[in-house]
């Protein structure tokens, strides 16, 4: 049996050993993490706007740089929908409730689109995404999520091409323009729906998913809603 | 080489079949569960159980004369953690991808089962370079399961293997369609309860 002051002096190294590996690795990875999460939203604000990685080959972290640098330009709204000197970086989420960043990509001299962040309860998690809308601030552009813990399979489908594709060319508005959102169905959409134009096929075995979706997009959309009537008019 | 005589060479090859790990000791399964849905997680996870469960063997041989008896559990934990917590840090600088689908589970390495039975029951006892080889071994033998259950799974519940396409799309437009159960717990339960039956059997390995 040792002594206690063995035992003492013994798990103090051992503990100050270990730190110190821990932290210089923490500390030397840091960087490349930062950049790794960075890419992950610029690639899937690419995507949300209709950018393709061209089949099975996926685009390097220097690709999404020159992609993002060259197409894209990120604003700050504040939430009349007036433009604010702000930097989409400096936004945290959770804290600058009344600022709104949103994400315009840039064709030539005019606009190519919008995507705008959206995050919300499913059944089991949050789930983190973008959404894109054509510049006419009517019609879906594209939709994408970046982070959930949903079910594979079953809510975990909305990260899915098939369920994302439904999206594009939807209307979130009515015929008066104002705001309705997109209803996920229980199933598939009847093709002679007349309100088809805002529902998109549901995931079957999700509902709760979807049904999470389509309150928390309508939600973010609503927050949005000062800046896209200002886009709809506009273009009239 | 010394330590590849036949003990060594025993404690390397044990756990791949007849004392393996997840089919015959039935550790692990947590995890074996989770991370099977695809074959390049269930890779990774393998890669990663593998480099955590030898360099903690090979460190806790290393310090096994010098670890209070009472404080020993303890020390190998924080060894292991520490272990887990690297390689979690690298998969995310590294492969990112990747290490967003594990999510959780390169953390729940921590309390795999398997590590911290192997510091105990091996490394404790055992010079460093055998340590390594048991390490070793049992790794490749929690992950030989890990990619079988994911191959099956993987096939049957998507149609497609490490990624590409395997069931043609001639199949589908016949009618055939994924097995949804597969992508789910319940499948890889199944299928890991077959491995265990089929295992056994041919291991020839009788019921205590």
């Amino acid at each position: 049996m040792r002594s206690n002051t063995y035992t003492i002096v013994f798990t103090s190294i051992v503990t100050i050993i270990l730190g110190f590996f821990l932290s210089l690795a923490a500390s030397a990875l840091k960087e490349r993490q930062d950049l790794n999460v960075e890419n992950d939203m610029k690639k899937n604000i690419l995507l949300a706007l209709g950018f393709k990685q061209d089949g099975e080959t996926l685009w390097t972290s220097a690709e999404i740089q020159v992609l993002f640098e060259s197409n894209i330009e990120g604003i700050v709204l504040d939430t009349s929908g007036q433009k604010t000197q702000k930097n989409p970086k400096e936004i945290d989420p959770v804290k600058d409730i009344e600022f709104l960043p949103i994400y315009i990509k840039k064709e030539n001299e005019s606009i190519g689109g919008y995507a705008i962040p959206i995050a919300g309860k499913g059944l089991w998690s949050t789930l983190y995404g973008y959404f894109a809308i054509e510049p006419d601030g009517r019609t879906v552009k594209g939709i994408t999520f970046y982070k959930h813990g949903e079910t594979p399979g079953l809510g975990g489908e909305v990260d899915k091409a098939w369920f994302q594709k439904n999206f594009i060319g939807k209307r979130f508005v009515d015929e008066e323009d104002q705001l309705i959102g997109i209803q996920i169905s229980k199933s598939k959409v009847l093709s002679d729906d007349k309100e088809a134009y805002h529902k998109v096929d549901g995931i079957s075995g999700a509902t709760i998913t979807g049904k999470g979706l389509e309150y928390f997009l309508k939600d973010d959309l609503a927050k949005y809603e000062p800046f896209f009537k200002q886009v709809r008019k506009e273009q009239i | 080489m010394a330590f590849l005589n036949k003990k060594s060479k025993l404690a390397f090859t044990d756990p791949l079949s007849t004392n393996n790990p997840i089919t015959l000791q039935v550790l692990g399964i947590c995890s074996a569960l989770a991370v099977t849905v695809k074959m390049d997680t269930a890779v990774v996870m393998t890669l990663a159980v593998i480099a955590v469960l030898s360099i903690s063997n090979t460190v806790i041989a290393l310090m096994r004369n010098y670890i209070p008896g009472k404080v020993r559990i303890i020390v190998q934990l924080s060894v292991i953690a520490s272990l887990v917590i690297l390689t979690d840090q690298v998969l995310k600088a590294y492969m990112y991808d990747i290490s967003k689908q594990l999510s959780v589970f390169v953390g729940l390495i921590i309390t795999n089962c398997i590590v911290m039975g192997r510091a105990e029951a091996f490394a404790m006892q055992n010079t460093p370079g055998k340590s390594f080889l048991d390490g070793l071994g049992n790794g490749l033998g929690y992950g030989g399961i890990l990619i079988a259950v994911s191959f099956f799974r993987e096939l049957f519940g998507s149609g497609t293997l490490y990624g590409f396409q395997i069931i043609p799309d001639s199949a589908y437009d016949a009618g055939y369609e994924n097995m949804g159960l597969m992508v789910l717990s319940p499948g890889a339960f199944i299928i890991l309860g077959l491995i265990v039956w089929v295992h056994r059997i041919s291991a020839d390995i009788e019921d205590e």
